[in-house]
């Protein structure tokens, strides 16, 4: 791929935890057919789930659905999948690494060290976005997203199933946006369709 | 937040005043390491972390633990010793004699796991496990055979899923909070360091057992640790990685057949 490509690709990294598996789907399902910009998902989700996840999500979109493996390279117009119970860390050159130390907030992945990989790799051209969650994962990563300058998309807590994990970031102003689930979805496609 | 130039500094006073190499370690997790040290033990400012490793030769096994990741379970994706057990164990069986390397092991959960598959296939008397890691501290660990008796019902579990029969309990003695391992197992595991960045291959295997530790290496260093392995592996012999590492795009795939390709097992044919 050409380097000036690769330089003005945007990732959308979306964290979710409890509840939010819908609101994915309704995502994923709008998304357009082709996409200049790469879709990240880190779930908290059981670790015998995986391929799971992959077929809801493959039924639901024409556009590239993969779990990621150590060192795939960050393509446009893919969905990449974070795999359980690594953590996602992107690096420089645009590579995924894996990692598999110890869990932060409970949870490996976890959404607050792939929201932060993405802030430093990928600054303004960063989307972070924070669904459903009884979690405080997130919110801290989230905030670094803001601060890179990226845009930060926080679901309405009172209107995500579970709130609290939403709640945390837009409590530490780390939401630019909090959208409702349609709101939400169709700001993304917006976007995204650009 | 620390900056590249800094991981290179302290890479490089590693590496020139301790032999340490971690100039091949994948960034990402490695700056995420650096941090969490610089947290754990409460250092301000980076230059008071390079100051402390320049200066304080005692603080040198902390850096070393700290920057490298030290979790591993026993029979760990229990799948993967289902196939072991299943489909790899009746090729070593025809084997006089077994050598098994387990390659940057850690605590040495996942050797104990081995020892105990050939001890239900009635291979153990005839097999040598060698575990290694380039941690010092963390290999005695191996060699007394002592884990936390908190885990041992997720192993247990793990175990079962792995086609185990037996009562797991039978394979440790419980003392107060810790769980000691048999004897029997311990007497066939030859535990020693290795570095894989910068030692040599030391033997021939007819199994390499190396799982989530490439995830830690850039590309090239995953290269030249694939093709230290494959001078390790004899014909025909296996090559297990963790669940989301391959050898698709490397140089030695031309040398391997895909095995169980969910379970990252590769046989050497070539």
């Amino acid at each position: 791929m050409a380097e000036n490509k690769l330089n003005l690709l945007r990732v959308v990294v979306v964290g979710g935890s409890a509840g939010s598996l819908e609101t994915v789907l309704a995502l994923v399902t709008a998304l357009p057919a082709r996409m200049k910009d790469a879709i990240i998902l880190v779930l908290h989700r059981k670790n015998d789930s995986e391929s799971i996840l992959g077929n809801l999500m493959s039924n639901k979109t024409a556009l590239p659905v993969r779990e990621v493996e150590d060192k795939d390279e960050i393509r446009p117009g893919v969905i990449y999948i974070a795999p359980p119970d690594y953590h996602l860390l992107i690096e420089n050159e645009y590579t995924f690494s894996l990692d598999s130390s110890e869990k932060v907030h409970f949870s490996r992945p976890s959404i607050d060290v792939t929201f932060e990989s993405v802030a430093e790799v990928f600054r303004e051209r960063a989307i972070g976005v924070l669904l459903s969650g009884a979690n405080a994962d997130g919110a801290s990563g989230l905030l670094k997203i803001k601060a890179a300058g990226g845009l930060t998309i926080v679901q309405d807590p009172l209107s995500a199933e579970v709130g609290y994990m939403p709640q945390q970031a837009v409590d530490l102003g780390a939401a630019v946006w909090v959208l409702n689930e349609s709101a939400l979805v169709s700001n993304l496609k917006e976007l995204l369709s650009a | 937040m620390l900056h590249e130039e800094e991981i290179d500094h302290l890479t490089t006073v590693l590496y020139d005043l301790y032999g340490y190499d971690f100039n091949h370690y994948a960034r990402a997790s490695l700056k995420r390491r650096v941090s969490r040290l610089m947290t754990i033990d409460r250092i301000p400012s980076f230059a008071e972390l390079l100051h402390k490793v320049k200066t304080q030769p005692s603080y040198l096994p902390q850096v070393v633990q700290g920057l490298t990741v030290n979790v591993t379970e026993m029979f760990r994706d229990p799948s993967v010793f289902k196939t072991i057990r299943e489909l790899v164990l009746p090729v070593l069986a025809t084997h006089p004699f077994i050598r098994i390397w387990h390659a940057g092991c850690s605590t040495g959960e996942e050797v104990y796991s081995m020892a105990i598959l050939l001890e239900e296939a009635n291979l153990l008397h005839r097999s040598l496990l060698y575990a290694t890691d380039l941690n010092p501290f963390v290999i005695e660990h191996i060699r007394n055979g002592i884990f936390p008796m908190s885990q041992m019902k997720n192993y247990s579990e793990n175990y079962i899923q792995s086609g185990g029969k037996k009562d797991f309990s039978s394979y440790y003695t419980a003392k107060y909070n810790w769980a000691k391992f048999d004897e029997r197992l311990t007497a066939r595991i030859i535990v020693s360091t290795h570095n894989l960045v910068s030692d040599r291959s030391f033997n021939e295997f007819q199994v390499i057992f190396c799982r989530n530790v490439l995830i830690y290496f850039d590309k090239e260093l995953q290269d030249r640790v694939l093709t230290l392995f494959d001078e390790s592996i004899d014909q025909l012999g296996f090559l297990v990685l963790g669940s989301k590492e391959n050898i698709r795009f490397t140089s030695i795939a031309g040398n391997y057949t895909p095995f169980s390709i969910k379970d990252k097992i590769w046989r050497k044919t070539s």
